[in-house]
């Protein structure tokens, strides 16, 4: 069992959890996810690890309540446990090395590209970050952005905060006058696919984050598969970080389709 | 006087009709007057050739003799003697190919049911069974073990008899391995391999769950704490055949497919929160025992037409034959000598139908089966909407990878002393299909019990 010691509501469907699970917060790295199980009657659900401790042996989870086990989780609160939780999972994301980053983080995927900014400003990388949001309440993690980015940029698609419109607008401006060797693109599907297109145009080597649907998370059933440079990989193993430029993005958005009517199934959502 | 008649004692089972729409066990077992007159018909030879061909030699003429003596418990303890999961060994061992295909009965007519008795025997005994105080003097040598299914659990049930302090590290949130996230309920009951493996609690070993060995901990790590370390990781990851349209939604590996139904239990959802998608039109891929679970487990969750589809004919099927027998009297279709080549999907990528091309059989290949050659031009399309494909399963490398002194084959197996399991690296065991590829249940625990022995012998010389 696995103790909630903290929870935080970030705004108003995204929550934060930080998990008693020491053995995985000593070797947890940025990039990596963890697998978690509610109960013996629930689904096992990746998320990525968003912070670790390792001396207080916690994980820090954020998740947007979007699905039942989401849903499920965000009523859970602080003293609560889990029933199962596994990791650290995936291959570690590749920092070394850059001198100047941009990291962009798309809603919830602001929540897994912290970390990313925060391991390359520790390594004395310069890092920007451009934020997108839908609207000025669902802003998460801004003072935590702005501790570790050299400079941060929101946007919002209605302009209640930040400059209005999307996060390639202000990178399409960043890039005129810097000269980025590394960009990180997290958060929807649709949004890494445009970072990227961007990206290549320019020739700026860009990681992606996926997050597709999983069982085991160890290479074993092999439901997470995404297409790169035309092979299959597994995202839980050879990933979830990818070559932007080489994902077909279009695939793994209908890919991610497979279960949206099973995830909202009325008589699912109504049991808890 | 052994009993004379030429043919087993048949398996009370479901009626086809009705199990193919439920998840209860298929074979109902035999009743202890069906056990008697089976356990007659053993000759109890002397020179027991049967037990040759058990890989872990249960010495079946004496527990044969003690359901004639009504001693079932007696029975077990001999059969407990050298197999440690004897409900699970009677329900899923190829007994066919193993101790009944050497029973002297089975020259002339069909061989004794041993695999039957041994079930009915595990059976009784584990609907009585209560934890004993144990006689085993404890050592103060540690084993890990690396994997809880048939391998890790054998190792992990022989060591812990020989009183060491053994514990089993598991990926996933249940120990079993393929026991619980592949073979389905209706072929082997999960509650019953749950009891099964409380007997190994029962001995004293542990079993850490959620633990993924290269993550979490490595070799390494473990042979710090560990006096020795056997991996029984298997053969979990799934194999496709990279022809196109095979990441349209609808196509699963059959681990994925098996794992959400047996280890999540997705045949209950929505009481369970893990769905599982079968459509109406189901294609199976592959003709082995895991796509004949694949194939059942579809027609179980309410599919119409289940087709397996298979590249040689019924002769080279690799599954069992009373497998092949429960899917045709449950209405699946074989569509044999025939091979994907491609599969269609609809504008929202969902499977929209497979085409095949016809096969005919050329000449004998490696495995000296008759390979199966196209016929050019042959190609039609059958409408499904969901595909499974079963075509096999490879080793896992995350352990490979995170251990580089551990030698290991060009496929991924890991490379082994065959008479001790021992690997390249001192201390470190290894059995299983991670070893030998995808191979039986049966054999798992046979090179388990062998790496105990090992083991053993190697702490002690220590």
């Amino acid at each position: 069992m696995y103790e909630i010691v903290e929870k935080r509501v970030l705004n108003e469907n995204v929550k934060l959890m930080k998990i008693n699970a020491p053995l995985i917060a000593k070797k947890a790295m940025p990039g990596q996810f963890i697998i978690l199980r509610i109960d013996d009657k629930g689904e096992r659900i990746p998320l990525t690890v968003a912070d670790y401790d390792r001396e207080a042996g916690l994980i820090t989870i954020i998740f947007q309540e979007v699905g039942l086990t989401t849903i499920r989780l965000g009523k859970l609160e602080k003293g609560d446990f889990l029933l199962d939780f596994v990791g650290p999972l995936g291959t570690p994301s590749h920092l070394e090395g850059y001198k100047h980053a941009c990291v962009i983080g798309g809603g919830l995927g602001t929540a897994i590209a912290y970390p990313q900014a925060k391991a390359l400003h520790e390594l004395g990388c310069q890092v920007d970050m451009i934020n997108g949001f839908r609207n000025k309440d669902l802003i998460i993690l801004e003072e935590e952005c702005k501790s570790v980015a050299d400079n941060l940029y929101i946007t919002t698609d209605d302009g209640s905060n930040g400059t209005k419109g999307f996060v390639t607008d202000i990178l399409k401006e960043q890039i005129q006058h810097k000269t980025y060797d590394l960009v990180i693109a997290i958060g929807p599907l649709i949004m890494m696919k445009f970072v990227s297109k961007l990206t290549k145009e320019h020739n700026i080597k860009t990681i992606v984050s996926m997050n597709p649907v999983m069982v085991d998370g160890t290479g074993m059933c092999g439901g997470c598969r995404v297409t790169v440079d035309g092979k299959t990989k597994f995202a839980c193993v050879d990933g979830p970080d990818f070559d932007g430029h080489l994902v077909d993005f279009d695939e793994a958005m209908m890919r991610q389709k497979m279960y949206k009517k099973e995830e909202n199934h009325k008589c699912n959502l109504e049991k808890y | 006087m052994p009993n004379m008649k030429a043919t087993k004692n048949d398996m009370p089972e479901q009626n086809p009709e009705i199990r193919n729409k439920n998840f209860s066990e298929v074979a109902l077992g035999y009743t202890k007057e069906l056990a008697l007159d089976e356990a007659l018909r053993c000759l109890q030879c002397k020179h027991k050739p049967c037990v040759s061909g058990c890989p872990v030699n249960v010495d079946i003429p004496a527990f044969i003799s003690e359901i004639i003596n009504d001693d079932i418990i007696k029975a077990y303890e001999i059969i407990k003697g050298t197999n440690s999961l004897p409900a699970i060994c009677g329900r899923v061992c190829p007994q066919e190919s193993q101790c009944e295909m050497l029973c002297v009965r089975g020259i002339k007519h069909e061989p004794v049911a041993i695999g039957r008795l041994e079930r009915y025997v595990a059976d009784y005994a584990l609907s009585r069974y209560e934890k004993k105080p144990s006689s085993i003097i404890r050592k103060e040598r540690k084993v890990a073990i690396v994997g809880g299914g048939p391998a890790g659990l054998t190792c992990a049930g022989d060591l812990a008899g020989l009183g060491y302090d053994v514990t089993i590290f598991e990926a996933f949130h249940e120990a079993g391995g393929v026991l619980v996230y592949g073979i389905p309920e209706f072929r082997l009951p999960k509650q019953l391999v749950k009891k099964e493996i409380s007997t190994l609690i029962d001995l004293g070993v542990d079993i850490k769950t959620n633990m993924v060995i290269g993550r979490i901990l490595d070799i390494k790590e473990l042979l710090n704490d560990f006096d020795a370390v056997f991996i029984g990781t298997g053969a979990g990851l799934p194999k496709f055949m990279n022809i196109d349209g095979e990441n349209y939604n609808g196509v699963y590996s059959s681990n994925e497919f098996l794992t959400r139904i047996n280890l999540m239990k997705a045949y209950q959802f929505p009481l369970v929160d893990t769905p599982v998608k079968v459509g109406k039109n189901v294609a199976v891929v592959g003709g082995g025992n895991v796509a004949m679970d694949a194939a059942r487990s579809a027609k179980r969750l309410g599919a119409e037409n289940v087709y397996i589809i298979y590249r040689r004919s019924e002769k080279e099927l690799p599954a069992r034959e009373e497998e092949v027998h429960h899917a045709k009297q449950e209405g699946i279709i074989f569509n044999m000598l025939l091979n994907p080549t491609k599969i269609l999907g609809d504008s929202e990528g969902n499977v929209a139908g497979i085409e095949c091309i016809r096969m005919e059989l050329g000449e004998p290949d490696s495995s000296g089966r008759r390979s199966p050659v196209p016929i050019i031009g042959s190609e039609y399309t059958i409408d499904v909407d969901t595909v499974i494909m079963a075509i096999g399963q490879t080793p896992n490398p995350l352990i490979k990878n995170t251990t580089k002194e551990l030698e290991t084959q060009k496929w991924g197996g890991i490379i082994v002393n065959e008479a001790t399991m021992a690997t390249s690296i001192e201390g470190v065991y290894a059995g299983g299909d991670i070893v030998t590829g995808a191979a039986t249940v049966i054999l798992a625990m046979g090179a388990g019990k062998k790496a105990a022995k090992a083991i053993d012998l190697y702490i002690q010389s220590k």
